[in-house]
Parts: C-alpha cells; sequence; structure tokens
C-alpha cells in the first residue's frame, strides 16, 4: 500500500501534483506537436470545407437585399396588408418611387427584381422596366417648381441650401472637396423638409461615390422635386433660413395650385403589375433580412399570406427529384453490388498475376477524364450508337424500334454504374481479400452446398465491405451532376443538376443553398441510421 | 519549431500566391470570353492573331459565353473581375448593362470610324440595341434536317418541328425558352406581329409551353450551339435548332447529309461588353483591342471563317470568299435577300425584361 | 499390412497420384488403406504432400489419378459436402458472424435436422469438450485453445465417422498442446471414429497415432504404429525424420544372417543389422539411437566392434546427459545416456571407446 493510495483524493506524483495534471502537462508537448503536424490540413480544410458549408447555410436563410435596396418601402409597407385587397396607398408609391431612383441609378433594381423573381415570376420584368422609367416620375413637379423660380431645381442653389455649413464652406475654400467630401445634411432643413432633403443627401451622396462628380454640376433628379413637393404640401408653413429662404417660401405658396401627380397611376402606366397586391405582399413578406422562403421552396412549398402552402401541382418539382435522387442512387448501388461482387471476388481469389491484371483493368476507368468517359457512353448509347447497333443486328429489336438508351433514366443508371463501379469494388476487394479460403472449405466439410457455404458463411463476412463500398457509392451518387447532366436528358437528371442550375444559371443561391443544405441533411441521416443499424464499426475500406 | 513555422509561412503563401499570381499573369495578357467552336476560330483568325502580332499581347480564350452573365454577376458578388471581354447576345447585354455588369460605351469616341467615313454610331445603325453593347455580327438561330430523313418532302417551314407526323424522330432544341417558345406562339396560329406581346401575358406562355408539349418527349434538349450539328450527323436526331453558321460548317465544309431552313429564322446580334470595374489599364488595354478588332476591315474578315454577317453596313461590301473552300460567303448569310424572306427579329428588350421569367418557367416545365 | 487392400479397410488410396501444373508429382503412386477406428497420422515435412492427401480425401482436390474409397465406395466423383467427413482445420476455421452454438449448429441446419434436436446434439457435442458455458460467445472472444476445442465439436456434431486433422494444434503453446492431444486421442477413442490427423511434429505423431505413415517426397516412406517406426525404421529417410540418430556412413563389407560388417570411411570396422542393402561393396548409411550406444565396455559382447572417440562436450538436461563425441570424422555423434546415481559423466577431452548391440544399429539405405 504506497500512501498515495490511502487517501481517497487524486493521485498525485512524486513532486506533490496530482498525477493526472503531471500527465496531461507531460502529453501536452506530444499533442502540441501532432497539432502542429495536422495544422495545414485543419487549416486547409477550414477554409476550403468548413467556411464554405457555413456560407451555404447562412445563404439559404439570409435575405437582406429587399431591405438594402428598398429601405424605405419596407418601412411604409408595415402600415399594408395584403387583406386590404389593394395596392398600398400614396405614401407606400412615394417611398418606393425614392428608392427605385437610387437603385435604379445605383443598377440595384434588377438584383432585386431577379431575387423577388424566384418567389412570383413576373417581378423581374417589372423591376427591369421600372428602373428604366422611374427617373420620370415627378418631372411634373420639377417643371412647376422651376416656373416658381429656376432656383428650386437647380443643383448648386439645392446643395447650398441642404448642405451642413461646415461642408459648404470646405467646398468653398476647396472645389476638389466637392467630390471627395461626403455630402452632409444640414439639420434645420432636415427638420424643416425632412423628405427632401434626404432625396437630395441620396442624390449628392450618389453623384459623389458612384459618378465621382460634383453635385452641383449633376443633372437633379426629380425624385428631390418630388420630395420637395410632399413636404411642402404636408407642411406649408416649412420655412428655412439663407438665400432660398424666398424661394421656399414661395413654393410652399405655389403648391397648394400645383398639378397633383398620381404615384400609383404613374406606376401603372409603367406596368399594371403595381396595381396587384400579389406583388406588393411578396415584397412585404421577403422585407425581413431573414426568411425561410428558400427551403419552403426547396420543398416545394411557397409562403402565400395564409403561412406555407403547397405549390401548384405543375411546379412542384424539388421533391420528385430528392426522391428520384434516392430511388436512382439505390439502384446504382444495387447495380454496383451485383456487377462488382463477382469482380472483387476474383480479385481477391486469382493468382497475384493475374489479380494485379484485373485491378488494372478496374482501375482503369481512374486514369480517363470524367468527361471522356461520359461521352464515350453517349457514342455507345445513343440510337445510332454501338449497343443499339449490335442490338440490331442480332435482331433483337427492329431497326424501328431501337432502345432508348440515354438522355433518361437508363442512362444515368448505366454510365453512373460505370463511374462508381470501382468505388464499390475496391472496398469490397480488401474485405474479401481478408476472408481465408478456408471458411468456404470447412462449410462445406460441414455439408454445405456452394450456395449455402457461400450465402451463410462467406457473404455475411463480406457484408462491411458491401457496407463501406455502398455508403461510398450511394453519396457519391446522389451529389452526381455531370454524368447525369450529359446522359440524363430531363428524366435522369438529379437533385445536384438543380442545385449546379441555380448557382450558375439561375443565379438562385439561395435557394441552390437550401436544397444543398437538404441534400446535406439527408445524407447525415442515412449515415446516423446506417451507424444505428449496421454500425459503423462494421465499415472496412481495408485490411 | 522552425519545420512548423515554415509550414504555415508555406500555407499563407500558397493563399496570398493564388491572387499575386493571377495580377502578374495580367500584366500583358488579356482573356477574352466568347462561344469556343468554330465561332471563336473565326475571332482567333481575324481579330486575335492580327492582333497579338501587332503588340505582342497574349490573348487567353476563355470559352464561358453562354454562362457570360451568372459568371458575371458571381464576379461582381466576389469583387474579382478576371475578364477582359465577354461577347454575349444582345439580350444579354441589355441585362447586363441594366445590372452595371457592363461598361456603358461612348461608340463615337471610342471605336474606329467607318471605313467610308461614316461614324461609328452610324456605321453600326440599329445594331447598337445597348449602351453597353458593341456590335459584331449578326446571326440567327435556325433549323437543320437530316436530308436522308426527311423522305421526298423536305421541311420548308419552321412548323415542321411540331409535325412529328410527317417528321417522325427526335429533335433538337435549345436547352432555354429563347427561339422555341416564339415558333411555339408562331406554330400555334398566332401572328408574327403579336408573338411578343402575347408571349407578355400568362395566358400567352402557357400557350407557348402547352404548344411545347406537344412534342416534349421527342426532344433532346441540347446547351451547347455545337451539338445540334453533331447529332444531326449521327443521326441521332431528325431536325434541330442552331446558329445558321455551325450549319454551314455541317453543310459547307464537312459536307454531312444535312439540309437548312430560312424560314422565321430567328435574328439576333452578337457583340462584345466590356465588364464593369476593369483597372484603368487593363481597360486601356481592352478598348484598344476593341478600336481594333471592330473596324471596317476586321468585321469583313470574320466572315471568311463563318457565315455571320459584320454588323457594320462599311463591312458588308468587302464580304469575300471562304478563307478556305473560297466560296462566296454572301449568300450564306442570314442577311442576304434570298435567305432573308420571312424573318423574325428578335426583341432584345423582350427577353432582357422576361428572361428571367421565362427561363424559371422554362426550367420547372423541363423537370415536369 | 501396410500396402494394398483388405476386406475391412474404411479409407483406401489406390495408386492415387496428383500433379497440379502437369510437370511435377506431388503425390506419387500413394496407396493406404486403414480400417475403421483408427487413428493414422500421415507426418512429414512440409511440402511432402501429406496435406494434398487429405484434401483429396476431403473432397477439396481431385486425384490426377488413382482412386479414394470410402467404406468400399470410390469417391472420386463426390463433392466435399457430400462426403460426410467431419474436418478441423489448422486456424481452427469457426464462422466469427456466429457463436459458438450457432457455429456448431451449421452443419445440422444444413442437414435439414429439426431445431430440437440440434439444440441437443449441440449442447451433447459442447460437452465432449467441456465447452457447454460458452456456446453464446462469438470465437473471437475465446482462447486459442478454446477455439480449437469448439473447432472439434463442430467437425464432431453431425457424428461423421472419418474425421480429418489438418495440423489442429500447431498453432498453441507446447503445454497446451500436449492436453488437446490427450483429449483428441481419447475422444476419437471414446467415439469410435476414424481419424486421419496431419502434423509435421513428429512427437505428436508417436503419442497419438495407432499408426503414423512417413511422408517424404510424395510418398509414404513407412507405415507403422509408433514403436516400430522408432526402433524399426526401414529406410534412412524414416530414421532421421523419427528421434535423434547417428547415421555413419560407409560401405557394406560382409553379410551373414542377421548381422553385417560394414567398414566406415576412414576404415574402421562396424557391426550392424542389414535392413535395407544392397550387395556386398555397396554404400550403406548406418544408424544407431543415441540411448543404444554404449561406452562401459563390460556392457558390449565380447567379440562386438569398437570405435575410438573423443568427447567434445557434455549437457546436464536433467533426466538425461547428452555427450556430443568425435567418431570417424564426424563430430555430430551424440549419446544419450540416464541420469542414474551410477552413471559416469564423461568430461570433454576423454578418450573413449564406444560399441554397440549389432540389432540395434541398423544398415539402411545409402
Amino acid at each position: 500500500m504506497t500512501e498515495t493510495s490511502q487517501h481517497s483524493g487524486p493521485v498525485l506524483a512524486a513532486d506533490g501534483r496530482p498525477l493526472k495534471a503531471s500527465l496531461a502537462r507531460a502529453l501536452r508537448r506530444e499533442k502540441l506537436r501532432a497539432m502542429l503536424l495536422i495544422a495545414p490540413l485543419l487549416v486547409f480544410i477550414l477554409i476550403t470545407f468548413v467556411v464554405p458549408i457555413g456560407q451555404m447555410l447562412f445563404r439559404s436563410v439570409e435575405n437582406q437585399i429587399v431591405s438594402d435596396v428598398l429601405p424605405r418601402t419596407s418601412e411604409a409597407l408595415e402600415e399594408w396588408s395584403y387583406n386590404d385587397g389593394a395596392a398600398p396607398g400614396e405614401a407606400v408609391f412615394f417611398a418606393l418611387t425614392q428608392d427605385m431612383v437610387v437603385a435604379a441609378e445605383r443598377k440595384e433594381h434588377t438584383r432585386l427584381g431577379s431575387r423577388l423573381n424566384y418567389e412570383e415570376s413576373g417581378i423581374s420584368s417589372l423591376f427591369r422596366k421600372s428602373g428604366r422609367k422611374v427617373d420620370e416620375i415627378g418631372e411634373g413637379y420639377a417643371d412647376q417648381f422651376e416656373a416658381v423660380n429656376p432656383m428650386l431645381v437647380d443643383p448648386a442653389a439645392l446643395t447650398q441650401l441642404f448642405a451642413t455649413s461646415a461642408w459648404s464652406e470646405a467646398v468653398a475654400s476647396d472645389a476638389e472637396l466637392a467630390v471627395t467630401r461626403t455630402f452632409k445634411v444640414n439639420k434645420d432643413v432636415a427638420e424643416a423638409l425632412p423628405r427632401a432633403s434626404d432625396a437630395f443627401r441620396e442624390f449628392a451622396v450618389f453623384n459623389q461615390s458612384v459618378d465621382e462628380k460634383d453635385p452641383r454640376k449633376a443633372k437633379l433628379w426629380n425624385s428631390v422635386s418630388l420630395a420637395l413637393f410632399e413636404d411642402l404640401r404636408q407642411n406649408p408653413a416649412a420655412t428655412v433660413d439663407g438665400p432660398a429662404s424666398a424661394a421656399i417660401a414661395a413654393a410652399a405658396a405655389a403648391v397648394p395650385a400645383f398639378d397633383v401627380e398620381d404615384l400609383a397611376q404613374s406606376f401603372a402606366k409603367i406596368d399594371k403589375d403595381w396595381l396587384d397586391p400579389e406583388v406588393w405582399t411578396v415584397i412585404k413578406r421577403y422585407s425581413p433580412e431573414f426568411t425561410n422562403g428558400y427551403f419552403l421552396n426547396a420543398i416545394d412549398m411557397e409562403k402565400t399570406v395564409d403561412g406555407p402552402a403547397w405549390r401548384d401541382e405543375d411546379q412542384q418539382i424539388y421533391l420528385k427529384l430528392f426522391w428520384r435522387t434516392m430511388l436512382m442512387s439505390m439502384t446504382i448501388t444495387i447495380s454496383c453490388i451485383l456487377l462488382g461482387y463477382p469482380v472483387a471476388w476474383l480479385l481477391a481469389n486469382l493468382p497475384t498475376r493475374q489479380a494485379n491484371l484485373l485491378m488494372i483493368l478496374v482501375l482503369l476507368p481512374f486514369w480517363t477524364s470524367l468527361l471522356v468517359r461520359t461521352s464515350a457512353w453517349k457514342v455507345l448509347l445513343q440510337q445510332q450508337g454501338v449497343i443499339n447497333d449490335i442490338v440490331v443486328w442480332l435482331g433483337l429489336v427492329s431497326d424501328e424500334n431501337r432502345l432508348q438508351l440515354i438522355n433518361n433514366a437508363t442512362g444515368t443508371i448505366i454510365a453512373m454504374t460505370h463511374i462508381l463501379l470501382p468505388f464499390m469494388i475496391l472496398p469490397l476487394f480488401s474485405v474479401l481479400k481478408t476472408i481465408p479460403p478456408t471458411y468456404l472449405r470447412a462449410a462445406k466439410s460441414l455439408g454445405a452446398t456452394n450456395w449455402t457455404a457461400f450465402w451463410r458463411v462467406y457473404f455475411p463476412q463480406s457484408v462491411p465491405g458491401i457496407g463501406a463500398g455502398s455508403i461510398l457509392v450511394f453519396i457519391m451518387s446522389i451529389g452526381y451532376y455531370i454524368t447525369p447532366e450529359i446522359v440524363g436528358g430531363t428524366k435522369g437528371v438529379f437533385i445536384s443538376n438543380r442545385i449546379a442550375y441555380h448557382i450558375s444559371s439561375s443565379l438562385n443561391w439561395g435557394l441552390a443553398a437550401a436544397l444543398g443544405a437538404i441534400l446535406l441533411a439527408v445524407v447525415m441521416l442515412l449515415y446516423w441510421a446506417y451507424d444505428r443499424i449496421v454500425g459503423i464499426d462494421n465499415v472496412k475500406l481495408g485490411g | 519549431m522552425k519545420t512548423t513555422t515554415t509550414l504555415l509561412a508555406t500555407t499563407a503563401m500558397t493563399l496570398a500566391g493564388t491572387s499575386a499570381f493571377a495580377d502578374a499573369h495580367m500584366a500583358d495578357s488579356m482573356t477574352i470570353v466568347s462561344w469556343g467552336g468554330a465561332y471563336s476560330a473565326s475571332q482567333q483568325g481575324a481579330y486575335h492573331d492580327p492582333y497579338m502580332a501587332n503588340t505582342g499581347i497574349t490573348i487567353i480564350n476563355d470559352e464561358s459565353s453562354s454562362e457570360a452573365v451568372a459568371k458575371l454577376r458571381a464576379m461582381n458578388e466576389a469583387g474579382n473581375v478576371t475578364w477582359d471581354l465577354v461577347d454575349v447576345e444582345a439580350a444579354d447585354a441589355i441585362r447586363l448593362c441594366d445590372e452595371g455588369l457592363a461598361l456603358e460605351i461612348d461608340h463615337d469616341e471610342m471605336l474606329a470610324a467607318g471605313a467610308d467615313g461614316s461614324t461609328a454610331s452610324d456605321d453600326f445603325g440599329d445594331s447598337i440595341i445597348s449602351d453597353c453593347f458593341i456590335p459584331q455580327i449578326v446571326f440567327s438561330t435556325t433549323v437543320g434536317y437530316r436530308t436522308d430523313m426527311v423522305g421526298d418532302t423536305p421541311p420548308t417551314e419552321i412548323c415542321a418541328i411540331f409535325d412529328t407526323d410527317t417528321y417522325p424522330g427526335k429533335r433538337a432544341l435549345a436547352k432555354k425558352p429563347l427561339a422555341n417558345v416564339e415558333w411555339a406562339l408562331l406554330c400555334d396560329g398566332v401572328a408574327k406581329a403579336d408573338i411578343y406581346e402575347v408571349l407578355a401575358t400568362e395566358e400567352g406562355q402557357a400557350q407557348a409551353f402547352a404548344k411545347l408539349d406537344t412534342i416534349k418527349d421527342d426532344v433532346i434538349w441540347w446547351s451547347a450551339g455545337a451539338e445540334t450539328p453533331q447529332l444531326l450527323a449521327d443521326g441521332e436526331v431528325v431536325m434541330g435548332s442552331t446558329f445558321n453558321g455551325r450549319l454551314f460548317s455541317a453543310i459547307a465544309e464537312q459536307d454531312q447529309p444535312i439540309g437548312m431552313l430560312w424560314d422565321a429564322q430567328m435574328l439576333d446580334y452578337d457583340g462584345w461588353i466590356v465588364p464593369a470595374g476593369l483597372s484603368d489599364d487593363r481597360l486601356a488595354r481592352v478598348m484598344d483591342y476593341l478600336t481594333f478588332a471592330t473596324d471596317t476591315q476586321r468585321l469583313a474578315d470574320q466572315a471568311k471563317y463563318i457565315s455571320y454577317g459584320p454588323a457594320r453596313a462599311s463591312s458588308a461590301p468587302l464580304v469575300g470568299d471562304h478563307g478556305e473552300l473560297g466560296i462566296p460567303m454572301a449568300e450564306h448569310m442570314p442577311t442576304d435577300p434570298a435567305n432573308s424572306k420571312n424573318v423574325f427579329v428578335t426583341q432584345y428588350e423582350f427577353w432582357a425584361d422576361y428572361r428571367d421569367d421565362l427561363d424559371a418557367k422554362f426550367q420547372a416545365w423541363l423537370a415536369q | 499390412m501396410a500396402d494394398g487392400t483388405s476386406n475391412n479397410a474404411f479409407v483406401e488410396f489406390e495408386r492415387v497420384q496428383k500433379s497440379y501444373d502437369g510437370e511435377k508429382l506431388v503425390v506419387k503412386d500413394l496407396n493406404l488403406s486403414m480400417p475403421k477406428g483408427e487413428f493414422l497420422t500421415m507426418l512429414g515435412p512440409s511440402g511432402s504432400g501429406k496435406t494434398t492427401c487429405l484434401m483429396m480425401l476431403a473432397g477439396f482436390e481431385t486425384a490426377t489419378h488413382g482412386e479414394i474409397k470410402l467404406d468400399g465406395v470410390s469417391i472420386n466423383h463426390i463433392p466435399p459436402h457430400k462426403r460426410g467427413i467431419g474436418m478441423v482445420f489448422q486456424n481452427y476455421a469457426l464462422f466469427p458472424h456466429m457463436t459458438v452454438a450457432e457455429n456448431l449448429s451449421f452443419p445440422l441446419e444444413v442437414r435439414k435436422i429439426g431445431k430440437a434436436e440440434r439444440e441437443q446434439k449441440v449442447m451433447r457435442a459442447l460437452g465432449m469438450v467441456q465447452m457447454q458455458d460458452f456456446a453464446n460467445r462469438r470465437p473471437t472472444q475465446l482462447s486459442g485453445g478454446q477455439q480449437q476445442r469448439i473447432a472439434l465439436a463442430r467437425a464432431l456434431v453431425f457424428e461423421p465417422e472419418l474425421v480429418l486433422m489438418d495440423e489442429p494444434l500447431g498453432a498453441l503453446d507446447k503445454q497446451l498442446r500436449e492436453t488437446l492431444q490427450f483429449e483428441i486421442t481419447n475422444l476419437a477413442h471414446q467415439l469410435g471414429i476414424t481419424v486421419v490427423y496431419v502434423t509435421h511434429d513428429q512427437t505428436e505423431a508417436l503419442t497419438m497415432s495407432d499408426r503414423v505413415a512417413v511422408f517424404d517426397d510424395g510418398r509414404i516412406q513407412q507405415l507403422a504404429p509408433p514403436d516400430e517406426l522408432y526402433e524399426a525404421p526401414q529406410n534412412s529417410f524414416v530414421a532421421q525424420f523419427i528421434g535423434e540418430n547417428n547415421t555413419l556412413e560407409g560401405t557394406l563389407k560382409e553379410v551373414k544372417g542377421n548381422s553385417c560388417i560394414v567398414q566406415l570411411d576412414n576404415g574402421d570396422i562396424i557391426d550392424a543389422m542389414p535392413v535395407n542393402v544392397g550387395a556386398v561393396g555397396e554404400r550403406t548409411k548406418v544408424s544407431i539411437r543415441p540411448e543404444r550406444v554404449e561406452f562401459d565396455k563390460t556392457r558390449l559382447k565380447a567379440d562386438a566392434h569398437t570405435l575410438k572417440a573423443e568427447v567434445l562436450e557434455f549437457i546436464y538436461m536433467g533426466d538425461i546427459f547428452r555427450t556430443r563425441l568425435r567418431v570417424a570424422g564426424s563430430e555430430d555423434f551424440v549419446i544419450k545416456s540416464r541420469n542414474a546415481p551410477d552413471q559416469t559423466r564423461l568430461t570433454p577431452g576423454q578418450q573413449i571407446e564406444i560399441g554397440w548391440m549389432t540389432e540395434d544399429c541398423r544398415a539402411l539405405d545409402a
């Protein structure tokens, strides 16, 4: 009995420290060294794998574009509801005009249009058309203000009016600063004319930052006049100090007599869809910065005023595609097992020389580019292709009824089975190699027929190899993209082809991310299920 | 410990090096994006080779034009535009211009005047369909067919595509709505003048897809222009749509048993856009190239290699014979009076506005 | 009795030959016949053809020529699973995905025996090897010895009349091996089964078998009960292979009845018993067991020839002494003497004279 073991407390090392701490200290150096060795890989994985996946997951819910591009409109829309049964009122159209003018100048409206088009087809063209013509709205007010006093539409005078005195003085001393020093709004004026100063600030800052122009020399936006009219109409008593005070007072006096422009009608003239509450509800629905819309979309649902609902029958494609992907991947996996097992068995049982030759044949496809292999299948499988020629020559089918082996699911299954076969054969082979032939002999000596010996004794021991191969093949195949794209036509494509389409063509990255996230979840679920049923420890990739 | 530092430094350098290398690489080269195949070859012969010989600048070809809009959007988002010049269809140029992804051009100031003395904008005329667009060629999307698979009555008009009784067999159509929906409506009895008006409505779009439904099972969808000539050559399809230049290559240069229709050819422009956001020195280099590559002689030269019409009026008289075959090229141009009896001019504005909408619907329809 | 057929033969090999490559015979003209209930061991160095013979009997290899009979019926064309022969393999070959009970139950299942009877037979077989408590273990959870017991039980559970064992104890340590040797022979005799046992361990062969067939170069060199094999080897290979032996080479000088005179290469003359020799004047190898060599002249016949020897090494081995001598130019001549109170302990360098009884020194083929 040592002294330490008499205490019930922690075991102590020779120097009196707890043994555990001592051990940890001794191991820390080793661990650190090991960590440094794997650090490059860790960094690599972090940068190329973890970060992109994280970004993808983020993109599937991120939705800042609406509130970024239409900040005033989304705020104004809070009051409005679809149940009103009509398009929102003038206040919202006013906000929309201000937002759209800025967005169109900054060329952001098309991107927003594309974004909202994912939800409601037709919005893209609506935004594009509107962006081209929105600068005309408010033109009437500009003319009428000009008639009152040209100063009211003169950018130089308005700059003087809306800028802080500090900004004006700085610019007066150095004209260069008119471009480089960010325009600041005078607080007093902003209080008297809030909309106009906001509109003018957008105008000035846009000219400075995007066009790199002096706002005093730029062409004034009509939206500024529209905003000034709105300010003076709502607050006829507004006054400002300085040189423009007389002009503003005159304008305030003249405004009640102005011809009023119906903004809703102006927008309706560009496109009557602006009067459709459906469009507005989409904008309102996607105003928040985060959305589950992409995920709903990815499972063939959509947001409606009554909450999530299934899409129309003829627009439901994703669930069908997920299901097809699963089913076809399963078929491919099973074909790989059926075709790969005998080959793996031969590999494991042939004498070394022949086995090596066979192994080279198995690996041969790896040395050819995937694209070349897939294109070769095209030559083989097409209706005037080699296989059809042979079948017709043999008289198995008539020339008129050549088999449809490509541009459909059959083509995808054939080509992908071929491409993924080595991924089944190799793990299977490495497991079969470790099963001594004595087991089969033992079974036969115990009275089992060849089939019983195989099925009851050999096969169960090869299951870990089948498991490893199947996981590999199945997971690779549900993520496959190039081969189905080339030989799958429209009926043999996978969900990954849709993801690729949304990534590279429709640029609906949010939906692509949501689909990808679902695919990832499905794979992990299957992996979990496999672990529960078969046990991942039973998967062997080698001896 | 020293080893580890080196390892970490290497990793960091690899990451940083990629962009540093790209910058250095760009110093004396530019990346020009086009459609590949016979078309890129014609540009190589008419523009790139002489320009490289003159200046010593290396031109790198990228064949991504079919994905140009998507890729430019992505590059813009990533803040790293690696392309210097992009060849796109007219509608895409409008879209890119609307989105601020293409640079607006002052054609008269930046491009060479016509050989006949006209200003650039007069010389190009109507083909300047967007401020960002520098026109190059007029091309058409049309239909080719196997002469040996149509019996004694070769098709003469576009609706043969939908006539599976007279012309049984597969057809190759583009995996995009452009041209397909117009032809569908045309063959469904909509007057040519009304087509875009009808297409702008939900019902009109549904009508087009309903017409396409009738041949959906007989269609092989292509995504690269070279596929249709190949499918025709293999006898996989009885007819298929593609660009007239590709059909010219297959018929005149490769002597395939293929015939082509000019009926209801979809006339369209193709040209350059300069990506927005290039640095000043890159921009200067690109503009120098553009001035050279779009002058009267160069545009006429391109027609030696491929049967597309030059976009400059002043180039038309200079169009000569095929570079190798020696046959006169003018009669193979989509604009030749004999070929343009029934022309369908693509409405770029419509497609710029409705491409997103119709693409989404078309893809959903395909997946059904 | 060794060769040919007899009416009560259970297992018979008749002029059996086997070649794998068509160029070399692995088994050359094998003739063997064994009665029911015999425990026969095939002993020989590796590559001698003994395992091939066993595999032919089991049906995993086909004879290139000749006939193999079981209970009077030719089994050349009967597939292994119909031969009804139990077999124990070198590495046990217990099915790793089945429990012990399932392993044992397997041969009964394929014979379509009912569940109740199966269970009863399995437990009885486990009882025979004292492994009843391990029925639900997996083979990997057992020690080597336990696994071998299970393999044995599995080979016996379907009550075969013939059991083949292919070096079953090769992977076990010495002590365990000895215990199991005893158990196996006991069980075999108890059940009255016929056993063909393959080993390259001669002690195992001698202690377990009724008869031993010594294989070399594809032939049976000698087939005899253990004592006969040890004491009366028929040729120099068997003499060398079984037990320790001293060999002296020389020329046959004279044969008279049950004794002969051999002149060694250095000119010395010795007495021997002619067992397997040619005519006078031909070369021969004489073999003498170390424990039969005498260096105490008083215990030899008066007219016996003796040889001069020099003690090179004396090793104390507990129960015996082992002394290495230089005799007739050879330096590895060994004698063994019992550790008895009156035993002389030789010292290195000592010059002695050695001799033997004529019948202990066998003149064999050269």
